[in-house]
């Protein structure tokens, strides 16, 4: 006790520690170190600047190095290696931001060229060069995944409700859950090949159409809806339905008039989530359902484009003019990314606003 | 109302509601309706994916003369190689990412990332392919160049280096941005489910907060961050048009990172061969796809192995 009350001549606690202004000051000296020794040690004559990127990369590991030395002095190893690895996950989160912020980025900026008028109320019939849409592309996309989610959300939803409420987890269920996870490793090309070879069977072989494109797009969603709505409707507490079947309700009653409405904010999330999902879907479309410069709604006859492949063909069969095409690419990229992430915003104002609170 | 229950000694009779009979009936169909395309999907393509194995390979122009086998092999390659890099690269990285998100950042930036994160999830394929081949692709030039120059003794860095950028280095990479949203999700959920009493324990006992992380957020998150990884694995593996955007591919196998020399990948051959092929063509690429659909659900089922099997111990199901 006494050596304590003699030792401690300002904050006892806080000796044997950086001070807060220590990382700063070395991130600056790190900065300084590798920006200066870049410039001088330049060669003679060299006509680009400083490359940047690397300068970032140089004053990371300066740091590193220097925060590791200064802490192992003053604080001890344990804190040394705390610090560390503090930087290197900051670093991993920086280091992915990249690639994810260029990526906005470059769809935005490049996307907005062409993120006009004619871009959505024009075809891609006769046009070669400059000028054209992607409306015939939107239809397509809009027909196929709302038949997708035609099929899908019933057979889906009915499997959730056999899993949760009729089931009691018999042999049945179990296959049932076993193999709605083997689908949900479907690679997406894979369905895309099924939905062809089954058309193809019916209905002659090389058959491309919208309805193909459509099955093979609920093969992806079924699983995804099935998941989600289990999930939710295993959330439902019991009580709502043991006080329904006091009051004398049927069971199929109390499914759909307590059960149901409940569980519907996560429903309709996870519905919204899977249909985000699937309609950036291009593999399987450009297998199935193929690919057309026409607009085309009927799903039954002919084939149907849709916008992820207007963006893939876009970019792989560019024509005399490739700017254009390109243009078209990026512009069709953004219409894309902006529709997913509106399905996806929507469906968290879903769960937000119609959730039911417990408790809390 | 009136009358008492008929015989309360007996189990008293359940009324069975037409209406519940059809209703239980449609769920039960539902499911059943699930196991029937699974089983078309494997039927359809084994009954159109069977031609290619017995046809005479001289038959079939995309073989080249060569049995199926010599085709497949290639492409198998590439398809696991391809994975196997993106994760290598995604893995550390995803969590990294994840800690940081839920120990490290303050809850005023973890939240909203965590929102940015699933976006990014969501971002289809070909937009991924799009940047790729037009942004990422001419980037990586100088970098291969000097990888070449100096790392050249290296096989993977023989070179010589691409001219376009195109190699399985760029599409591995593409594949890495891509499944990084997916494992990270999966991983930031794993990581906040540890118990908190735990967490302050470790503290509480004198843990930095990396001895913390080490001995009860990652022991008890093991599980999770493996099974997150198969799935991003899986996702890597049946990936198409990121790859088929961004690679040029020669059908030949190599470890060159570097050259315009690369493999391709089963799904990425698929869409790139499948729209202009026809007859036994169309049977060959078939085959190939269910040997893609064999690898995947081979990979997913380790997945779902290793979370059943620790089940009890995590929350990673």
């Amino acid at each position: 006790m006494s050596q304590i009350a003699t030792a401690s001549t300002a904050n006892y606690y806080a000796s044997n520690r950086l001070p807060s202004y220590a990382v700063g000051l070395l991130l600056v000296i790190a900065f300084v170190l590798s920006w200066g020794g870049f410039s001088f040690l330049r060669p003679e004559g060299a006509e680009d600047g400083v490359n940047l990127p690397l300068v970032g990369v140089v004053t990371a590991l300066v740091f590193g190095v220097l925060q590791y030395v200064t802490s192992l002095i003053v604080e001890g190893s344990r804190r040394a290696i705390d610090r560390t690895v503090t930087l290197l996950v900051t670093l991993a989160f920086v280091l992915a931001m990249i690639p994810l912020l260029s990526l906005l980025y470059t769809v935005v900026s490049l996307g907005a060229e062409r993120f006009d008028y004619d871009f959505f109320n024009y075809s891609m019939r006769n046009v070669v060069g400059e000028g054209g849409g992607a409306a015939h592309a939107m239809a397509g996309t809009f027909i196929m995944t709302a038949l997708a989610t035609l099929i899908s959300v019933p057979v889906g939803l009915l499997t959730s409700i056999y899993l949760v409420e009729y089931s009691a987890g018999n042999r049945l269920a179990r296959s049932i859950t076993f193999f709605v996870d083997v689908m949900t490793g479907i690679p997406s090309i894979v369905a895309g090949l099924f939905a062809y070879s089954l058309f193809s069977l019916i209905l002659g072989p090389g058959t491309r159409v919208g309805i193909a494109g459509a099955a093979a797009l609920s093969v992806l969603m079924i699983p995804i809806v099935v998941r989600s709505s289990e999930e939710m409707l295993r959330l439902v507490p019991n009580e709502l339905r043991e006080a329904s079947y006091a009051l004398g309700v049927p069971k199929w009653l109390t499914i759909v008039k307590v059960v149901l409405p409940t569980a519907l904010a996560g429903i309709t999330t996870g519905v919204m989530l899977a249909i985000a999902r699937v309609m950036g879907e291009t593999a399987p479309l450009l297998i199935a359902a193929g690919f057309s410069n026409n607009f085309n709604f009927n799903p039954f006859s002919d084939r149907m484009q849709s916008l992820p492949n207007f963006v893939y063909y876009s970019y792989v069969a560019q024509g005399s003019v490739p700017e254009a095409y390109l243009d078209r690419a990026w512009a069709g990229a953004l219409t894309l990314i902006l529709i997913v992430m509106a399905l996806n915003l929507g469906a968290r104002l879903v769960t937000n606003i119609f959730a039911p609170k417990y408790g809390r | 109302m009136a009358k008492p229950a008929s015989s309360p000694s007996s189990t008293p009779k359940v009324t069975q509601r037409a209406a519940d009979r059809i209703f239980a009936g449609s769920a039960r169909g539902a499911g059943i309706t699930i196991l029937v395309t699974l089983a078309a999907v494997t039927i359809f393509l084994l009954a159109e994916g069977a031609p290619a194995l017995t046809a005479d390979p001289e038959d079939i122009a995309i073989l080249d003369g060569q049995p199926f086998l010599a085709y497949v092999t290639p492409l198998v390659f590439g398809t696991l190689w391809a994975a196997a890099l993106a994760l290598l690269m995604a893995f550390p990285v995803a969590v990294g990412i994840a800690l940081f998100i839920s120990h490290y950042a303050p809850r005023k930036i973890a939240v909203p990332l965590g929102y940015v994160l699933d976006l990014l999830a969501a971002v289809p394929s070909v937009v991924y392919g799009l940047w790729g081949g037009t942004i990422l692709a001419p980037g990586m030039r100088p970098l291969y160049g000097w990888l070449e120059e100096n790392l050249g003794f290296i096989p993977l860095f023989a070179g010589p280096a691409s001219g376009t950028g195109r190699t399985i280095f760029t599409a591995a990479l593409v594949l890495a941005v891509m499944v990084l949203p997916i494992i990270t999700a999966v991983s930031r959920e794993v990581f906040l489910q540890t118990p908190k009493l735990y967490e302050e324990a470790a503290l509480a006992l004198g843990a930095t907060r990396f001895e913390m992380i080490r001995m009860v957020v990652l022991p008890g998150g093991r599980a999770g961050v493996i099974s997150a990884s198969m799935l991003g694995l899986g996702r890597a593996l049946g990936e198409t048009l990121a790859v088929a955007m961004v690679l040029s591919a020669t059908g030949v196998i190599t470890v060159n990172l570097i050259s315009s020399v690369n493999p391709s990948t089963i799904a990425a051959n698929v869409a790139l061969s499948f729209p202009e092929a026809s007859g036994l063509n169309v049977n060959a690429l078939i085959a190939s796809g269910l040997i893609l659909f064999a690898i995947t659900l081979i990979v997913n089922s380790i997945a779902r192995w290793i979370i059943n099997r620790r089940k009890d111990f995590s929350g990673a199901n």
